[in-house]
């Protein structure tokens, strides 16, 4: 009969008992793990002997009991056998512990459920049919809302109004001030140098002011916008949901839609015309300075080629199309915001999900705009 | 014998395909506290809200004051609304505002009252639950307890004639968990309140229970009052008296 001794002395295969010796815990267990494994012939032991054992913890019982489990299905003999049966001469401590912690009562594992690709794909920012719905039913409360709110003045928050002109116009000015201007000088820089190749050096003015006042005013203030703002709705939205703040207003016969997002709603469509403006002006200025320190155009030339490219009817389409950005960013957040689930990490998947699907819906606005331009 | 005041009739409650709570019938009666029971998770939480047209049962239906609120119109429901406070699990003040402001909503929502007025009202049951000094506080400066007792005064703000009451005393020390009981009895015997209120602990059920609904996995095992509870022989319920918890 095979007998070895571990290394370390702490397990004793011997006359066909397993039996560990001293302390059988988390630190004691892996070695022993190891041992037992490098046994071969496991048809020869039918005991797992405790009586040298002195106290074990819960890693030490389910090693015992994997011991215990493993004899009785690599023989035969045991097979009618219980744990009980193979486990022989622990102390009543011992006993005890196993009792607590012993895997027998063990209820079965529910499965986990794996989501396939396409359905991981229906968790991102891409609608299920129900989606599309809700967020039509969403988009017309908020118009009704928005409207009704404007004689209906119960359920409403005191200057948040203002409070929101606030927080998505007046606090974004700086960055879109800054970053448009950059984008003009870098637009103006491009262009500049493959036009003069041309000696068409004057139209600069041209290229600055159409694609800003078509394009980048636009696009720049609504991914800012976007970022700022949409993600902020769509994260108070949700930790209101999530802390019941929405069910307390429910119960206090105010409309949600009402008091959270209509002003929001209101400020923004106030706001993005004049953020959106600014951004133009800012961008062209940009392109102004490239234009007369690069190219040696004068100012008053770049002005009257300027004001030969201004149309009113982009200028309206422009405030057109960046109004309805807007209300894509407050119904966009707002859908992700009320449509949270779990606890406060929902909150931040909700806010994530909300700027990279308005960020999508703006460009997709933009590009059906672009074909009303051309039309 | 009263007519009830809640009828629920054979309710069930899913979230998705989960059931939560399954073919649940009771009457719960005026001017008594009636206390929801079971161990966490097991649907409490959800049993309210789907009382309160939060969340809108699966199945059956639901009378509040004799009506069936699952299915009556916006206005009546908001009628329903007002005669009702609700206390939630996590308070639910609203945290972008003071706690008066969160007190006055109900009150400017609900009522014509001048805002001198109002303003009483507010101090009043602000005093009631101990928490004077916080009026000008918002609920992010407040500990939890006071949090939940800040909204405790919102949902009695506009004097319900239910009022619900998800754990209150969760979290809270056993001196102020003690003086909420007496505030919640006082509420019914003075007030004539109707109280529905989820606990776990022992000592507030002794204090305050008039009746007991027992939930188990989405099972009522039991409604009746606490000494039928523990005379009732059923394990679970007679194994929570003796131990004090589940
Ligand atoms: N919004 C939800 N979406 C999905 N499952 C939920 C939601 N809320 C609660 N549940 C589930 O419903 C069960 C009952 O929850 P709840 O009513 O909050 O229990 P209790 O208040 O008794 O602790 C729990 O298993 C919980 O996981
Ligand atoms: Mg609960």
């Amino acid at each position: 009969m095979a007998r070895h001794r571990s290394t370390s002395e702490i397990i004793n295969f011997d006359e066909g008992v397993i039996k560990p010796i001293g302390l059988l815990n988390k630190a004691t267990v892996p070695q022993l793990w190891m041992s037992f494994k490098a046994v071969s012939g496991l048809t020869n032991y039918k005991h797992i002997d405790l009586s040298e054992v002195h106290s074990v913890d819960s890693a030490g019982v389910v090693f015992i009991e994997e011991v215990a489990s493993e004899l009785i299905k690599s023989n035969s003999l045991l097979a009618e056998k219980s744990f009980d049966d193979v486990i022989v001469n622990g102390s009543d401590e011992v006993l005890n512990s196993i009792k607590i912690f012993s895997q027998r009562d063990l209820p079965e594992r529910p499965k986990r459920v794996r989501t396939g690709y396409f359905e991981r794909l229906g968790e991102s920012f891409l609608l299920g049919k129900s989606g599309v719905i809700e967020i039509l039913t969403l988009s017309s409360e908020v118009f009704y809302w928005s409207i009704a709110a404007l004689w209906k003045k119960k359920g409403a928050r005191k200057g948040s109004l203002i409070q929101q002109a606030g927080l998505i116009g007046v606090d974004s000015v700086p960055i879109i001030f800054l970053l448009s201007f950059i984008i003009g000088l870098i637009l103006s820089l491009q262009s500049a140098v493959q036009l003069r190749l041309f000696g068409a050096d004057i139209f600069v003015a041209d290229l600055i002011t159409v694609s800003m006042l078509r394009e980048m005013g636009p696009m720049m203030t609504a991914i800012i916008v976007a970022g700022r703002s949409g993600s902020s709705i769509a994260s108070e939205i949700a930790t209101m949901k999530v802390t019941e703040e929405l069910d307390a207003l429910k119960m206090m016969a105010i409309n949600p839609i009402r008091y959270v997002v209509v002003p929001k709603f209101h400020a923004i469509t106030f706001c993005m015309p004049l953020l959106v403006t600014i951004s133009i002006i800012v961008g062209i200025f940009g392109g102004i300075i490239v234009a007369v320190s690069y190219l040696g155009i004068s100012p008053s030339a770049f002005y009257g080629q300027m004001v030969k490219a201004l149309s009113m009817k982009d200028l309206l389409i422009t405030l057109l199309k960046s109004t309805i950005f807007a209300w894509a960013i407050v119904i966009i957040g707002s859908f992700y915001g009320f449509r949270v689930e779990g606890g406060a990490e929902g909150v931040g998947k909700a806010t994530t999900l909300s700027v990279v699907a308005s960020i999508f819906a703006v460009i997709v606005i933009d590009v059906i705009f672009s074909l009303i331009y051309i039309a | 014998m009263k007519k009830p005041i809640i009828q629920v009739n054979n309710l069930t409650a899913k979230y998705g395909e989960k059931v939560v709570l399954s073919d649940i019938s009771v009457d719960i009666y005026p001017e008594e506290i009636t206390v929801i029971l079971g161990p966490s998770g097991c649907g409490k939480s959800t049993f309210l809200k789907n009382i309160l047209r939060l969340n809108q049962p699966a199945e059956g239906s639901v009378n509040v004051f004799g009506d069936n609120i699952t299915i009556m119109e916006e206005d009546e429901y908001e009628k329903v609304l007002r005669k009702i406070g609700v206390l939630f699990q996590n308070g639910a003040l609203l945290n972008s505002i003071d706690i008066f402001e969160n007190l006055s909503i109900p009150l400017e929502q609900h009522t014509s009252l001048p805002s001198e007025l109002m303003e009483k009202i507010i101090r009043i049951k602000l005093e009631l639950v101990n928490l004077s000094h916080a009026i000008n506080l918002k609920p992010s400066e407040l500990s939890g307890g006071m949090r939940k007792r800040a909204a405790l005064a919102r949902a009695i703000v506009l004097d319900p004639e239910i009022l619900f009451c998800d754990e209150p005393s969760a979290g809270l020390d056993p001196l102020t968990s003690a003086a909420l009981d007496e505030l919640i009895l006082n509420l019914k015997n003075q007030l004539k309140m109707t109280v529905i209120i989820v606990t776990h602990e022992l000592a507030s059920i002794h204090r305050i229970a008039d009746k007991i609904i027992f939930l188990d996995q989405g099972k009522m095992l039991f409604y009746g009052t606490v000494d039928e509870a523990k005379n009732s022989g059923i394990e679970e319920i007679v194994e929570f008296f003796r131990v004090g918890s589940f």
